[in-house]
């Protein structure tokens, strides 16, 4: 195991790893841009190192100053958290070639998985069911004219290197495709510097149910159950879930058996979730693989009582899972919330001064928290402040000890979306277990709408 | 004579408009980014942009000016 590790991340995520670490003996190494300098997770750490201004380009996507940290502080592995720099292969290979560990799967698995149409081709390959589309680019609106229409409309247009929904647009009809392509070309290519284009069949009233798994340096892959993340707003999910609700448990064991099939064919290692679009007969489509731990990680922790960064922590270091799929029992079902610096009802940002925060305590409750009193939200990194996670013996406890700790959780001094979150989990429609990702649009937003 | 204000705090993502020119009411006339989010900002009234006060790149606090117009 290793004595010291360097966070490249922020906020709640480089607290939950610093948590781990100093459970198992490990000292940490945080950093931070100077908007940052008075953050929990910079007081945490064992030491801390300033790698820039305030923008991201300028910090925490900064290579040479992050490998400078981990160098000075003889710091023997990386862990990348979620978002930044944990799916970028220039950085895994880099943490690679400096003779450190990159906490996370090979340079090469990251760079397949970052192509959307080249992973469509490998999953197919690999037995894995994928939506009916192209596996290869599409050139121009003349070709994607042809090629929607052999696979009929509605499809969805989506570029390859996409993320976060940018790139990616429904169309129903030859004359919404050709005023569509182009423009979501050019945006790809200036989000992300590839306007690779494709197309694949629309899917109606999807469920988004994602499969963990861990997979050793030995060969081994365990299936870590699902979840269900099916509550989204801008194409960002909100509420969380595990086990889901909706699926039967003979789909269940479909999906764990396709998602050690997907990690096992590209010789994937460390903690991964294979995310898949589901619909309403059951039938499971690979939509992406996040080769990275998931903002939502702590639900699977809930209900299989494992903690994933210990998990991460020693098959990067080259030890062998101790379990097999068998031995991971699921008990109970819990739910994550993330709560948002931004209004309830626009979704706009509302950055500032977080005059006091009080959270609720209890049992079966969980938080993970980026903030505290007195913190200053600043515009400059991702609006997700904390999340409440809460644990129930089964899903309606966990529903209604969410419900309780919602009403009494405080943040004084910004807007949150606490409001809209409480709303969606006393609905009744959320209360059934049927969420698919229309329901903000369907179910949220018409009624905040009205009665405002 | 009216000042476009940024409603929240970002960086100047894209500049829409270039001074002399006309802009209707309601007309998007800078993007700010901030949390990560594009925030359209848009000229409440009609008229001739004088001057484009804000550039691409700029940091700017909530209510700052951002582009004049008359």
């Amino acid at each position: 195991m290793f004595n010291k590790i360097l966070i490249a991340n922020r906020g709640e995520i480089a607290r939950r790893v610093i948590r781990t670490c100093k459970r198992l003996g490990i000292e940490t190494v945080a950093v931070y841009s100077e908007a940052d300098a008075n953050s929990p997770h910079v007081r945490e750490a064992t030491e801390s190192y300033c790698i820039g201004k305030p923008p991201v380009l300028h910090s925490y996507l900064n290579i040479d100053a992050i490998i400078g940290a981990a160098k000075e502080s003889k710091a023997e592995a990386i862990h990348p958290g979620y978002g930044l720099l944990s799916e970028n292969a220039a950085f895994a290979k880099r943490v690679e070639q400096e003779g450190l560990v990159f906490i996370g799967p090979s340079s090469q698995v990251i760079e397949s998985m970052g192509s959307k149409l080249e992973a469509r081709k490998i999953m197919e390959e690999a037995g894995v069911p994928i939506v009916q589309g192209v596996n290869d680019p599409i050139a121009n609106t003349d070709e994607a004219a042809v090629i929607a229409e052999q696979i009929g409309y509605p499809v969805m247009l989506k570029a390859s290197a996409g993320g976060g929904g940018i790139g990616m647009q429904l169309v129903h009809n030859e004359a919404e495709l050709r005023k569509a392509f182009e423009g979501n070309q050019k945006r790809a290519q200036s989000f992300f510097g590839d306007g690779t284009m494709f197309i694949e069949k629309f899917i109606a009233e999807p469920h988004h149910v994602e499969v963990q798994v861990l997979a050793d340096t030995h060969g081994h892959v365990v299936p870590i159950y699902e979840r269900e993340c099916s509550i989204q707003r801008r194409n960002q999910k909100v509420v969380e879930e595990a086990p889901s609700p909706f699926i039967s448990d003979e789909t269940r064991t479909r999906m764990l058996d396709a998602a050690v099939n997907a990690a096992s064919s590209i010789g994937y290692t460390n903690a991964g979730t294979i995310e898949f679009l589901v619909d309403k007969d059951q039938n499971f489509y690979f939509l992406e693989m996040n080769t990275r731990l998931q903002v939502e990680h702590p639900v699977t922790e809930e209900i299989t009582g494992l903690d994933l960064v210990e998990q991460q922590l020693l098959v990067a270091s080259g030890e062998k899972l101790a379990f097999t799929r068998e031995d991971i029992v699921k008990r109970g079902h819990a739910i994550e919330v993330r709560i948002y610096a931004e209004d309830p009802i626009t979704f706009f940002p509302s950055p500032g001064h977080i005059k006091h925060l009080s959270v609720p305590e209890g049992e079966g409750i969980r938080h993970e928290l980026a903030v505290e009193s007195g913190s200053d939200v600043t515009p400059f990194y991702d609006p997700m402040i904390a999340k409440l996670v809460v644990f129930g013996h089964d899903r309606s406890e966990a529903c209604e000890r969410l419900a309780q700790a919602l009403r009494e959780y405080k943040v004084e001094g910004i807007k949150t979306n606490i409001p809209m979150l409480l709303d969606i989990v006393t609905d009744e429609v959320f209360l059934s277990g049927d969420t698919n990702t229309k329901f903000v649009e369907e179910y949220y937003l018409p009624k905040v709408t009205v009665s405002k | 004579m009216t000042i476009v204000k940024a409603s929240m705090a970002g960086t100047v993502w894209k500049v829409l408009v270039q001074e002399g020119q006309e802009v209707a009411a309601g007309e998007d006339v800078v993007i700010l980014e901030s949390m990560k989010m594009e925030i359209p900002i848009a000229a409440e009234e009609a008229g001739t942009v004088k001057r484009v006060i804000a550039a691409e790149g700029d940091f700017i606090n909530v209510d700052d000016d951002l582009v004049e117009i008359e």
